[in-house]
């Protein structure tokens, strides 16, 4: 027994891993990959932050009373407000919303619940897919030469549109996918227990993938908020209040790139003065649908 | 509520998972369906039920009669053979984000059967009956996700008889669970079957036999044997049967 001990080497520690060139080379390249996802991570923040600051320093001196209850004045003049812009943006983006979201909703629980693998189902996937990626300008063409043409007038209704149908494949892709996520014994126990396919869609798999799609919902309503494109040749633009829908109406990145390029300084302010309040009212928004929706409950995504 | 399975035959799309099943269930105590994995045990009892239409390609033929009426008879809707076949399966499956209460009255919820202090009543009489009552009812508005895997299957359970079924199926309920709690859910299936009829699918031998009073054996999607449990393990009559019980094959 104590000869076996004694004839024993002292072996190297087996969690060691010996220095040979292959393990030196998976060592450098782990650090080259963590160091790697470091920097691209710290560059994209530095860029959003810089961004971000870049706005708030330029915007906030001019950020007052006026700019939510005035409209702009005339030649540039110096005052007056955003308040058309704004009020013509949230109706526009309700607009786009009372169709945009129903639809890509529906159009996400069918991908989901009824599509499966079929030749519908993928025709419709790849159609979402390529609507996703199509220059939001052609959704505007689209409302121009269907509204805004027969209609002899641009108008609120033909924006709301245009931004609603970009909406939409946000909404269905976000929602598919989150609902694919719902595991598939939720639906069994559900159907098990005698409910019939569409109250275990609403009562249990819906709620069950409600954080996801409603992060799907905010996302393409910020982005349509931020529209300016598809918005050039159907709401146009009015400096003046308006709510009539078949009518002209301002959306605040309109205004924002009116006057950006203004020759007066004033107008190049509220420029950024506008952005400001944009991001700002992307961010309140929301933050109040995930709220009431009691998005933030259950630690929501 | 006696089950009577006439020449059941079932297809995933092309491929035939069980043939030409002929079986009678009594409508008192516990059938254990045993077999190796892969014999179509799941199969058979989601025929039960009409579960397993839901699967995409899914066919049945053949005629499954529950006190006489043939639950495959066109005019008979599956939600309606649901509501009183009563399900618990091999994974727990409580809506995990939804809490303890809620689990129990999501079948009368979803059926529309109760509502108010009526409602509060079977949940409280279920979750005693699935013997769970004591560990959660202080804390039924605490969400289902955190209960251990036992508690989640007894909670299963308790949602199932929610709804007061004629019949229950289970589907491996115990196997993906530790020891102790596989005694209490076999404790539970002893307490049901004097009320219920109960199908209980097992790969465990020694579960069927202490908990049920019938088995039957399947193999490669045919019934091979049935009988009464003690006579079925003592003496086999089948040489199939005879090498499965003695673990020649698995
Ligand atoms: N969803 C499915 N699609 C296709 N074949 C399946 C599916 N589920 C089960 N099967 C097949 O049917 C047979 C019986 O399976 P199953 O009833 O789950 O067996 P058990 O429950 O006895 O383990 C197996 O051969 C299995 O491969
Ligand atoms: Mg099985």
């Amino acid at each position: 027994m104590s000869i076996t001990v004694e004839q024993q080497q002292p072996t190297a520690n087996p969690f060691q891993a010996p220095r040979t060139a292959h393990n030196a080379r998976r060592r450098i390249s782990n650090i080259a990959i963590v160091a790697l996802s470091l920097l691209a991570t710290a560059f994209a923040v530095a860029v959003l932050l810089f961004l971000l600051l870049y706005v708030l320093r330029a915007g906030l001196p001019y950020i007052n009373l006026d700019l939510f209850t005035k409209i702009p004045t005339p030649n540039g003049e110096p005052g007056g407000g955003l308040a058309n812009s704004i009020q013509g943006s949230l109706i526009l983006v309700g607009l786009a919303s009372l169709f945009g979201i129903p639809l890509g909703l529906f159009t996400g629980i069918y991908l989901s619940e009824f599509g499966g693998r079929g030749p519908i189902a993928t025709g419709v996937r790849f159609l979402v897919d390529v609507l996703t990626g199509i220059p939001t300008i052609i959704f505007g063409l689209f409302a121009w030469i269907f509204i805004v043409v027969p209609q002899q007038s641009f108008s609120g209704l033909a924006g709301g549109v245009a931004l609603g149908i970009i909406m939409i494949p946000i909404v269905a892709r976000t929602s598919e996918v989150v609902l694919r996520l719902v595991p598939n014994e939720l639906r069994e126990a559900s159907l098990a227990l005698g409910a019939t396919e569409s109250r275990t869609i609403l009562r249990v798999v819906i709620p069950s993938a409600r954080n996801g799609i409603i992060t799907g919902i905010v996302l393409a309503m910020a982005r349509v908020a931020g529209e300016t494109a598809p918005l050039l040749m159907t709401a146009f633009g009015n400096p003046f209040f308006n709510s009539d829908i078949t009518q002209p109406m301002d959306a605040l990145p309109l205004r924002i790139f009116n006057f950006a390029e203004s020759p007066y300084q004033a107008q190049i302010n509220q420029a950024y003065a506008g952005s400001l309040v944009l991001i700002v009212l992307i961010l309140i928004t929301s933050f109040a649908i995930r709220w009431a929706t009691g998005g933030f409950k259950h630690g929501g995504r | 509520m006696a089950i009577e399975v006439r020449n059941l035959n079932v297809w995933y799309g092309r491929s035939q998972a069980l043939h030409d099943i002929t079986l009678t269930i009594e409508s008192q105590g516990a059938t254990a369906i045993i077999g190796p994995s892969g014999c179509g045990k799941s199969t058979f009892v989601r025929c039960l039920n009409r579960m397993h239409e839901e699967i995409a390609g899914g066919r049945v033929e053949g005629e499954v009669l529950v006190e006489g009426i043939n639950i495959y008879e066109r005019s008979i809707q599956p939600v309606y053979v649901r509501r009183h076949i009563g399900m618990v399966f091999q994974r727990p499956n409580p809506l995990p984000t939804r809490s303890i209460f809620e689990n129990v009255a999501i079948g009368l919820r979803l059926n529309g059967l109760a509502r108010g202090d009526a409602l509060k009543e079977i949940v409280e009489r279920s979750l005693t009956q699935a013997a769970l009552w004591d560990e959660v009812k202080d804390r039924l508005n605490e969400s289902a996700g955190q209960l251990s895997g036992g508690q989640q299957q007894r909670l299963c359970i308790a949602r199932a008889l929610a709804i007061e079924p004629k019949i229950i199926l289970m589907d491996e309920p115990a196997s993906a669970l530790d020891p102790i709690s596989t005694f209490q859910i076999e404790d539970l299936m002893r307490e049901l079957r004097k009320t219920y009829p109960v199908v209980i699918v097992t790969h465990n031998m020694q579960q069927a036999a202490r908990v049920a009073e019938k088995t039957v054996f399947f193999l490669q999607g045919r019934l091979i044997e049935q009988g009464e449990t003690g006579k079925f393990f003592s003496r086999p009559q089948k040489k199939e049967t005879e090498d499965y019980i003695s673990g020649r094959f698995s």
